[in-house]
């Protein structure tokens, strides 16, 4: 046994919380939902839109609510903006599905159920993990494709 | 060991005269193993006896000269042929000549400086170690004893607690506090961090303790960075005005005193990482450094004299001090 001193090991003084604080919303809020696929065309020019629907409480983004449709390649065109302008590493998009847009298959190629079912969660998966990135906040791009009626593809990228 | 000599051959090693009461501290080898050493301190008297055994009896052993040296040095795995000396000191036990029978040489090396402690890197190590040499026409007989040498501090005069509001813009505001800027290899680290701002979504949050070697000067610098430890300290999502408290017990990792620019050849720094990390992996973190120092050990007292003191403040003098003149008998 010897005489060590015991260390002290107290809690360091913190304030209070506030109430409003502990019980309140939290002001992380962010959700985006990709659903509803329609496909719009006749013949070898269909394409599928999906419903893109935005609700956050963040103060960067102008609108707290907001509902778009967007198809595949406007999604692309969001990828590249952000790897272009953006530091950070963009999250993959689900495939292209080249394979599925060749003729002489089986099923519906790009229209198939099942395919669409699974782009559309992907493509969720993509914009939920982007739109939380602090850094692809400031790109107007995001922005502009989250709560723009349309995509100005003439725009002057920046930052917001 | 020449198999075709008619000659004589010796061994040589090398004993403490105070191998019965030193003590002797854990250390670990370049491939990780861990052994034990005498444990010597700055100043402290390296003092022994050198044996030299002759092996073919009645021969006689021809040599150039028997030395004993004490060597600290350091050595950088990356150019292993250059030694860097920072404390040598030289014995001669024997002038060249002959000798007819096994000897021992006494030696001392009195109050050697011993300046930095002993340490075994990734990319460096530096060592202290008594040399007993037999120099000879063609091949010497010598044998090294590696030491370890433990450098102490005491509690410093200054010591401030870092305290600070960090974050990105309207995103994630926090405060931390850790509760000293110094602390010894057994101390407690404890602190807090306040969230002021939270507006991404966080998983967990850890503090991690790196260790930071850095070898070479100027252009050929090299850090290598090791992750001691990762102390989760919180699991969920935190709010605006909550405060996570932290207490990370510095004796569970093995950890070196902080080593400042050694002799000019090395560091050792370590840092304490606070990470948070959000729903999608991404990681925040905030890196500070830290000073860590070695505490001597306190004198140990035996059992029973503690009880005589403890009992010193509860009787009252008379019985408390013949409880103390028992125990000093017992000790004896």
């Amino acid at each position: 046994m010897s005489e060590a001193t015991v260390a002290d090991t107290r809690r360091l003084n913190s304030k209070p919380q506030d109430l409003t604080d502990a019980y309140g919303p939290p002001s992380n809020f962010l959700e985006i939902d990709v659903y509803d696929p329609q496909t719009i065309g006749v013949g070898r020019n269909r394409f599928t839109t999906y419903e893109v629907r935005m609700r956050t409480n963040l103060p960067i983004f102008k609108l707290k609510e907001s509902c778009v449709r967007r198809r595949y390649s406007d999604f692309e065109w969001l990828k590249n903006e952000l790897e272009r302008d953006s530091k950070i590493v963009v999250p993959p998009l689900p495939g292209k599905a080249l394979k599925r847009q060749l003729p002489f298959r089986g099923d519906e190629g790009i229209f198939e159920e099942s395919f669409i079912e699974e782009r559309r969660a992907g493509l969720e998966q993509f914009i939920n993990r982007i739109a939380g990135h602090p850094l692809a906040q400031n790109e107007r791009c995001l922005h502009m494709f989250l709560q723009e009626e349309s995509i100005d593809r003439n725009y002057i990228p920046g930052k917001v | 060991m020449s198999f075709f000599s008619f000659g004589q051959t010796a061994e040589i090693d090398v004993v403490l005269n105070d191998a019965e009461t030193r003590k002797k501290a854990e250390h670990k080898t370049e491939d990780g193993k861990k052994d034990k050493y005498f444990l010597f301190y700055d100043g402290e008297t390296v003092s022994g006896k050198v044996n030299v055994t002759l092996k073919n009896p009645g021969k006689r052993l021809e040599h150039q000269g028997i030395k004993v040296e004490f060597i600290g040095q350091i050595e950088l795995y990356y150019d292993r042929g250059n030694h860097h000396e920072f404390v040598s000191l030289v014995k001669d036990l024997a002038r060249p000549g002959e000798m007819a029978q096994s000897q021992t040489f006494d030696f001392e090396f009195t109050h050697v400086e011993k300046p930095y402690e002993s340490y075994t890197g990734q990319n460096v190590k530096l060592r202290y170690f008594l040399r007993a040499t037999i120099s000879r026409r063609l091949n010497d007989v010598c044998k090294e004893m590696d030491i370890v040498v433990h450098t102490l501090s005491t509690y410093p005069e200054l010591n401030t607690s870092i305290k600070m509001e960090v974050g990105i813009e309207d995103c994630l505001h926090i405060e931390f506090e850790y509760n000293k800027s110094k602390y010894h290899l057994k101390d407690v680290i404890v602190g807090k961090i306040y969230f002021l701002l939270v507006r991404i979504k966080i998983k967990h949050m850890e503090i991690d303790i790196i260790k930071r070697e850095t070898t070479g000067t100027g252009p050929n610098v090299y850090h290598e960075n090791d992750t001691i430890a990762k102390y989760e300290i919180m699991d969920g999502a935190p709010v605006r005005g909550e405060s996570i408290p932290i207490r990370l017990f510095l004796a569970g990792y093995e950890m070196t005193p902080t080593m400042r620019d050694v002799n000019k050849k090395f560091s050792v720094r370590y840092y304490l990482n606070l990470v948070l990390i959000d729903e999608e992996e991404r990681r925040y973190f905030k890196q500070q450094e830290i000073t860590l120092w070695r505490k001597g050990d306190i004198v140990r007292k035996s059992m029973s004299h503690q009880a005589a003191i403890a009992s010193q403040r509860f009787e009252g003098s008379a019985s408390a001090e013949k409880a103390l003149s028992q125990a000093k008998e017992d000790d004896n």
